[in-house]
């Protein structure tokens, strides 16, 4: 038992070596992501610590500066998903009204893509 | 002591049937435990799956640390009768096969665990057990199999039963309209796959999958066969364009059911390699066609190969798949439909890693029939059935979080969700889990399969690669999106009486997170031990031929 636990670690360090071959060339290492990742969340926690001290609760500190606009609901001020990448998907209208056409629910439509699918896979396994 | 390994011995010998008999004979228990209590017939349910587990476990851990072969003849005897007349059911179990059921069992295990709390408010709960239990019997019955009808009947059980629990809340017609939409879908698919099993027989008088991949000899018949069995099963495992049933069926299903819905694409996954790798294995570097032409003068000659073709097909199908996946995801406001399109691209990322593999294939070793492989498209097959693995687990967890997010809330639209980190703080935990594991971030698994394919499609067409990590950001980006509308945000004050989801809920997304996490630590272990003997043994085709032919058959085919 003790014997498969060693090998198990073992296994475990000598796959952090650079340029493993299961992984081609590079470097992959768990445990250097976790420390990576540690590090960063304990310099986040220090520059929290150090906002958090000059923070005055219910004071001017915390109200919303919207432009000198006044503050909307909470509720309503929640970006909802569908406003969210507004941008992205507005440039690929075009490309998204042929993606919606495409899935319109109708499964006999559905049925016709399998069947364009298995016309060009006939032709091309059976036909050449 | 010697009674004890007896006794192991005996299990796993019989632990091939075992696995799909004990949640057969538990399906159709279920309606009488039901009839004493509740919490007995779910803790039965439980019970079962995890017996089933227990037995694949069992036989995985044996295939895989000795990479031997198990084969279960059913009714005793020989495989096959005199006159060469295959007539015996063989299940036949490989380190495909075995990889196949470790993944199946998770998702099984972690979808009955859940169905406990998530289904509770819900009639009808000894049919949806019982169907539950017939469609993990079909998952693993296809997974195991080394018989092509009956491959196609554990499909259809798979199939039948997977239709009625789509639409299992029937008093919601999307519901019945998604699992409708599912059977017809999944009929057309079974349909020409038994059409194409017709085809092979009527050739070689046979059924079983390892005597046919020695007899195949790629007639018209059979190349026409293998389109139908790609398109087929190409459909049932949700490829672009074929998978807009997929969406629909995903996002309508309880969530307990989809998880195990990702199970049985999986398995139509496998049965697609297991065709083309083993069954169509010998013959897959033939010349389908010898191309000698003028081109201004000069002379060109090239042969076209079936496993270009089929590269080329996987590949530009892999494209498709992804790029319209992680769209649609992107676009999508639905959690569950979102989450479906998702797991489309994630299904693109596998076949890109096998198509890769396909056009890797340099020659074909006629002494031990294996085919050989360039280093990269060895390590595309590895990291394309790494991320099997890894899809299940990760998009199986993305699942079962909107599933709580439902219980919770009653909710799927994230438009109208919002500031649920505040009141379900470990759901939301698993959800980051999930979000990153699926997106390839790094330390978790989805990473460490991700690199692979990255790596390795490269050298197939840096394109290939650029197109599949600039999709992963993309893939990011949509889940960002989940995070941001579901879970960040103001307090909403609708929400206020939302609790976190109960134990058992909490409890299958913590099995699985902690499958993540732990492939994600330990990518090497779990690629050393459990993906390159699954990935060797569709390499290795002729020990799967071998083991029947030196072991069960009397006579050779065509005795008639």
């Amino acid at each position: 038992m003790l014997y498969q636990i060693s090998r198990f670690i073992e296994q475990w360090f000598s796959s952090f070596k650079t340029g493993s071959e299961a992984f081609g060339v590079g470097f992959w290492n768990p445990l250097t992501w976790i420390i990576a990742f540690i590090i960063a969340f304990l310099i986040v926690y220090i520059i929290r610590g150090m906002g958090k001290s000059e923070y005055k609760e219910k004071t001017e500190q915390t109200k919303v500066f919207l432009s000198g606009n006044p503050e909307a609901e909470k509720e309503k001020m929640h970006v909802k998903a569908s406003n969210v990448y507004w941008g992205f998907l507005e440039t690929l209208k075009w490309l998204y009204k042929g993606l919606d056409k495409m899935h319109n629910g109708n499964v006999s439509d559905y049925v016709l893509w399998f069947v364009i699918i298995l016309g060009v896979a006939l032709l091309l396994i059976g036909g050449i | 002591m010697n009674g004890e390994l007896d006794l192991i011995a005996e299990m796993l010998k019989h632990s091939p049937a075992l696995i799909v008999a004990i949640p057969l004979l538990g399906a159709f228990l279920t309606p009488l435990i039901g009839k004493i209590n509740d919490k007995i017939r779910n803790a039965f349910a439980v019970f079962i799956v995890a017996l089933t587990s227990f037995f694949v476990f069992l036989l995985a851990n044996d295939i895989l640390s000795n990479g031997s072969i198990h084969t279960y003849v059913f009714g005793g005897g020989p495989a096959l009768t005199e006159g060469g007349f295959a007539v015996r059911i063989l299940f036949e179990v490989d380190g495909m096969n075995a990889f196949m059921a470790i993944i199946a069992s998770i998702l099984a295990l972690a979808g009955v665990i859940y169905s406990w709390a998530f289904m509770k408010e819900n009639t009808g709960l000894d049919k949806y057990y019982t169907l539950i239990l017939l469609m993990i019997a079909g998952m693993f019955g296809m997974i195991l199999t080394g018989d092509m009808f009956n491959f196609f009947v554990f499909l259809e059980i798979a199939s039948i039963s997977a239709c009625a629990l789509i639409a299992f809340r029937t008093n919601q017609g999307k519901a019945v309209d998604a699992g409708f939409k599912y059977i017809v879908i999944s009929a057309i698919g079974a349909l020409l796959i038994l059409f194409a099993i017709a085809l092979l027989y009527s050739q070689y008088n046979a059924l079983n999958m390892a005597v046919l991949a020695r007899e195949i000899q790629l007639t018209f018949l059979d190349k026409i066969a293998l389109a139908l069995l790609i398109a087929g099963l190409a459909m049932k495992a949700g490829i672009v364009p074929m998978h807009m049933w997929l969406p629909d069926a995903y996002g309508r299903a309880p969530a307990s059911v989809t998880i195990l819905l990702v199970g049985a694409t999986q398995a139509s996954l496998y049965g697609a390699l297991r065709m083309t790798s083993t069954l169509y294995g010998k013959n897959i570097i033939a010349v389908l066609k010898h191309v000698d032409f003028d081109l201004f003068g000069q002379s060109v000659v090239f042969d076209i190969t079936l496993n270009g073709v089929l590269g080329f097909i996987i590949l530009l199908l892999a494209i498709l798949t992804i790029f319209i996946g992680v769209l649609m995801a992107l676009k999508e406001t639905n959690f569950k439909r979102m989450i479906a399109f998702a797991a489309i691209a994630e299904i693109g990322y596998m076949i890109l890693a096998i198509g890769s593999a396909f056009l890797a294939v340099a020659s074909i070793d006629t002494v031990t029939s294996s085919a050989i492989l360039s280093q990269p498209g060895y390590m595309a097959l590895k990291g394309g059935i790494f991320h099997i693995l890894n899809d299940a687990l990760d998009i199986g967890l993305l699942f079962l979080v909107a599933g709580a997010i439902y219980y919770a809330t009653k909710e799927t639209s994230l438009n109208k969700l919002g500031g649920l980190a505040r009141n379900m703080k470990y759901t939301t935990i698993f959800f980051l889990i999930g979000l990153f594991a699926v997106a390839g971030m790094p330390p978790l698994n989805g990473f460490a399969s991700k690199i692979l394919i990255y790596e390795s499609t490269y050298q197939v067409n840096p394109i290939l690669s650029i197109i599949a990590i600039l999709c992963s950001i993309l893939l990011l980006a949509v889940f960002v999106k989940v995070f941001h509308s579901a879970f960040l945000g103001p307090k909403q004050e609708k929400f206020d009486n939302v609790k976190e989801a109960p134990k058992s809920m909490l409890i299958a997304m913590g099995i699985i997170a902690c499958l993540i996490i732990f492939i994600g630590l330990f990518p090497e272990y779990v690629l050393n031990n459990i993906v390159t003997p699954a990935a060797d043994a569709l390499v290795n085709f002729g020990n799967y031929i071998h083991e029947v032919d030196s072991n069960y058959v009397i006579s050779l085919i065509g005795g008639f």
